[in-house]
């Protein structure tokens, strides 16, 4: 994909065809207990450990709403810049399954909790805006394990009854890699927020992917497909790219498309059939009689607002305002939480740009190759000022840098003491270097003679000579100086 | 010894406390009531050695502070009871044994009542003769063929039968009420939200409400104070302060205004209900209160009404039932769905299916609008018609059925008939608001009757007192032969 221009079209037959996307992301939320029960919603326990009497609906059990859930989804709601409803009703879903023990969802239908918000993503292309539908939040259901016995399905309900925000998006997104960006941007602010970990190896954010395809022009939006329940991006990609040329090709036939519920097949890496619109459940919605509607006073959501944390779009401005950087290191820098506050002890610590460029160069890269989180760095916030403090001041050229940097990733030790014990501070001493140069302009002669008669080239011999009988020390701003003052004289 | 079981809740209370009973003698009393009255059919379960154990305790210990002090009581098989069989009158659970109890019941206990059975009701508690149990009908203390009243059958019948001193029901659409009248005796369904529903088996969830089934207005009193209270486990539990209701019973009535709906006077009534309304009009009167007509003009709706949205709530609460984690499963089937099928076809009676279809059926997309919609708007205008009235008027008094109990085997193949028994009852269930039938009369046969007073939300003491003063002036005697000795 061109850097700056949008170009993700697929090319029909005879026609030019834009896909339309819209996600339903489910994002578990961040709560110690259950959205209605006080189970623990710890991941990885032994099956069938964190379940209560509410969440296996057992006769007379009630549902009684955690509180805490509701206070996150309004968070997560004034995250997504979104109308905050004063009045919502929780719904019964209804339909039969073995890991659904009250035989419905309750979920909310109607009148969800958060209302329409917007997301800004940073394309290479300019910034786009992609519109938030609504936000509900829903019970999750337990888990089918079809896998651990030939005859029999076994059921674990850990996460029966776990809160879910199921987050819809407009059918606003164009290509899979705007998709990229907005669940790395949904996933920013909900962690931002402390809302949803965005954890999707343990399922913690989940998506349906609605995909459509329509020639460039047309106004009208082509029948959708629902691609269910896809758990990374790459798939998501993946789904999208293939249901994106399914379609065309099946335009390009003069076949029609079918409303329907696909699956996405991560082997074959193809999606495929599940159920028809005339197959799909009639869930029988209506309002959950064991629970009153969800009054929420605007003192609290006052409250909420105000203690929310500074969110990406927020600090990326003023990254840009209060530390110099460009629209790219700001984007770069606070697309996770952590990585800005790494970045802020830095800066405040060590010059500014200088820091935003060796965190987003080496550092990153480091991190990238062990595979590690800027929470587990094995360089301290602290320690990386100090480096980029060194490199900034002349104590150390960029070169030298780069060798304290490797030596700090095997020891963790502090830069100043890595380049005092082993003596691998810049020579920046005017004297000492114009004595050094003058001892390699005399054994030279030659060149020397050659230089000035035109051949400017050998600039560049000269300078390596003064660094190689420097180990690499000698400053090379100041050795250009010097080399260029002593050899016009 | 049968002279211990004659009497009334507080009779028998205050003889404990006097020390001129013990625990042990009442329970052995009604235990020994209860195995010669096997023929009603009123037990599903019994837990005589658990009581026997519980009465000595209370002996060896007496708390007589307490507003049960060691009274044994049998209580409908809708609440879940720990470590005792729980059926719901239904085959579906007729194996369940719950790990839990239920609040209502544990408030019971908590005040020095114990178990000593579980009383037969209609499957769900949907019916109104008892005779969709499980478990197989109830019979009527009154007479060897006619139905107690649904749903909580068992609990009127036992009651009648001095088989247990007081009981506890539910009552949905008049499941309290109604058989109380077919019994002659006292049923008392509260407030929407004054009794927890933790712990009972859901039927309609904005509809059900656990209360009283006594033998006088007193024992309503005392009972409703012992099991009532706010409940955190229930979303819909009334967060107020508890009331002392026998403490406050107050005969004087004089100056209450009873409102007479006259919407009440249904096409076909026999006459003898008409003129046992014209008497309790009159006691009232006597006693000073003064009676207003009244009209709540979307009474007509309330049967479609409550026919809707209860079979709505209904088909989504029994959706749990379905073999995976309790109750019973069917051993037939070839997959996940044929489980299902085979489970719930053989697990509910035919009213229940007719029910989960009703409530499916309403719910369902293209439906909704036209039925479950309609039926919450006019659930409304049913609930504001009270309102409106309830600022002119103290208390409204009707009939509380449009007969008297009816022949076991007679309704059972007409369910709109069976449903027509509700037509009083129903209007309070959806206006969520307290109503006590009183028995106040007989028809030719002798079979009791009784009258329903309707109550403000959260005025039961009023209701109560109004029951109390016409109890005492309508020298109603229930006229039980023990045929069954």
């Amino acid at each position: 994909m061109s850097k700056d221009k949008f170009d993700y079209f697929i090319n029909g037959e005879k026609a030019k065809y834009e896909v339309i996307i819209g996600l339903e992301v489910h994002a578990q939320v961040h709560s110690n207990s259950k959205l209605f029960s006080g189970s623990s919603t710890k991941f990885g326990a032994n099956p069938n450990d964190q379940v209560s009497l509410v969440d296996s609906a057992f006769p007379g059990m009630l549902p009684v709403i955690n509180t805490e859930c509701v206070k996150q989804a309004i968070r997560t709601g004034l995250g997504l810049n979104a109308k905050i409803n004063n009045y919502s009703v929780f719904d019964r879903k209804n339909y039969f399954y073995a890991d659904l023990p009250q035989g419905y969802q309750i979920s909310q239908y109607k009148n969800p909790i958060v209302g329409e918000g917007k997301v800004l993503l940073d394309m290479p292309y300019g910034s786009k805006e992609i519109g938030i539908e609504r936000l509900h939040l829903e019970q999750d259901a337990g888990k089918s394990i079809h896998d651990m016995d030939p005859s029999n399905t076994y059921v674990d309900l850990n996460r029966s009854g776990i809160a879910l925000m199921e987050i819809v998006s407009k059918p606003d997104l164009r290509s899979p890699e705007e998709v990229n960006a907005y669940i790395k941007k949904l996933r920013s602010i909900m962690r931002y927020l402390g809302t949803c970990d965005g954890n999707m190896q343990e399922g913690s954010l989940r998506a349906d992917v609605n995909v459509s395809v329509r020639k460039i022009g047309d106004k009208k939006l082509g029948t959708r497909c629902e691609i269910k329940n896809v758990n990374s991006i790459k798939f998501m990609q993946m789904a999208i790219q293939y249901e994106a040329n399914r379609q065309v090709q099946l335009l390009d036939e003069g076949k029609k498309i079918d409303q329907e519920t696909r699956l996405f097949d991560t082997k074959k890496n193809e999606t495929r059939s599940m159920r028809s619109k005339e197959d799909a459940h009639d869930y029988r919605y209506f309002p959950d009689p064991d629970l009153l509607p969800l009054k929420i006073e605007q003192k609290l959501i006052d409250e909420l607002k105000k203690s929310l944390p500074e969110l990406p779009d927020k600090k990326k401005e003023r990254f840009i305002k209060e530390y110099g950087l460009n629209q790219y290191e700001a984007t770069v820098l606070v697309s996770e939480k952590e990585i800005s506050n790494y970045y802020e002890k830095v800066a405040k610590l060590s010059d500014k740009k200088l820091a935003a460029t060796w965190m987003m160069g080496d550092l990153f890269a480091m991190l990238n190759e062990k595979g590690l989180d800027i929470s587990n760095s094995p360089i301290k916030a602290e320690n990386f000022a100090e480096l980029v403090q060194s490199i900034k001041s002349g104590e150390i050229s960029g070169r030298i840098a780069k060798e304290v940097f490797e030596i700090m990733i095997e020891s963790g030790d502090n830069p100043k003491k890595i380049i005092e014990s082993k003596g691998m501070k810049q020579e920046s001493d005017p004297k000492e270097l114009e004595k050094m140069i003058n001892e390699i302009l005399s054994k030279n002669k030659d060149k020397v003679d050659q230089y000035k008669t035109g051949k400017e080239k050998l600039f560049g011999f000269f300078v390596g000579q003064v660094m190689k009988s420097s180990s690499g020390k000698a400053n090379p701003q100041l050795t250009n100086e010097i080399l260029k003052k002593l050899l016009k004289s | 010894m049968d002279g211990i079981t004659n009497q009334g809740l507080k009779e028998i209370i205050d003889n404990i406390k006097s020390k001129k009973i013990s625990s042990l003698e009442l329970t052995k009393a009604y235990i020994k009531n209860i195995e010669s009255a096997k023929k009603l059919n009123s037990f599903v379960t019994t837990t005589f050695e658990q009581a026997l154990e519980n009465a000595k305790n209370f002996d060896s210990k007496p708390n007589y502070e307490q507003i049960l002090p060691g009274i044994p009581l049998a209580v409908k098989d809708l609440f879940c009871t720990e470590n005792v069989k729980t059926t719901a009158g239904s085959n579906i659970l007729h194996n369940f044994i719950p790990t839990y109890e239920s609040t209502v019941t544990k408030n019971l206990w908590n005040n020095g009542a114990f178990l000593l059975g579980k009383l037969n009701c209609d499957e769900f508690a949907m019916g109104s003769s008892n005779e969709t149990s499980f478990f197989g009908n109830v019979i009527n203390p009154v007479g060897d063929k006619l139905v107690p009243g649904g749903s909580s059958g068992g609990s009127s019948s036992a009651l009648a039968a001095d088989l247990t001193p007081a009981t506890i029901g539910t009552d949905t659409g008049g499941s309290i009420r109604q058989p109380a009248s077919f019994t002659g005796t006292v049923g008392l369904k509260p407030t929407y939200g004054l009794c927890s529903r933790w712990g009972i088996v859901a039927f309609a969830s904005s509809l059900d409400q656990a209360g009283p089934m006594t033998k006088t207005v007193t024992d309503c009193a005392i009972m409703l104070e012992a099991m009532s209270g706010y409940d955190e486990k229930d979303s819909t539990s009334i967060n107020k302060k508890k009331e002392p209701y026998s403490k406050n019973l107050n005969e004087n009535i004089k100056g209450l205004k009873i409102g007479i709906p006259k919407e009440y006077r249904v096409d076909n009534m026999p006459k003898e209900i008409d003129e046992l309304w014209n008497k309790g009009k009159k006691i009232l009167k006597d006693l000073g209160a003064q009676l207003i007509d009244i009209s709540l003009p979307h009474t007509k709706y309330a049967l479609p009404t409550y026919y809707i949205v209860a079979p709505a709530e209904a088909s989504s609460n029994l959706a749990r039932y379905d073999g995976v984690r309790y109750g019973y499963r069917s051993e037939k089937g070839k997959d996940l769905i044929e489980m299902y099928e085979n489970t719930r076809s053989e697990g509910f009676g035919d009213e229940v299916k007719r029910r989960i279809l009703i409530g499916t059926y309403v719910l369902s997309s293209g439906y909704y609008d036209a039925y479950y919609l309609k039926a919450q708007k006019v659930r409304q205008l049913i609930k504001k018609d009270f309102d409106d009235n309830f600022s002119k008027v103290d208390a409204i008094l009707t009939p509380s059925t449009p007969s008297s109990a009816f022949k076991i085997g007679e309704k059972t193949n007409d369910p709109v008939s069976m449903y027509l028994n509700d037509i009083f009852t129903v209007p309070v269930n959806l206006a969520g608001l307290p109503a006590l039938s009183l028995p106040a009369g007989t028809d030719k046969q002798g079979y009791p009757l009784g009258l329903q007073l309707i109550g403000k939300t959260l005025d039961e003491q009023k209701i109560l007192n109004i029951g109390y003063a016409f109890e005492k002036n309508c020298g109603f005697k229930n006229q039980i032969q023990k045929w069954w000795l």
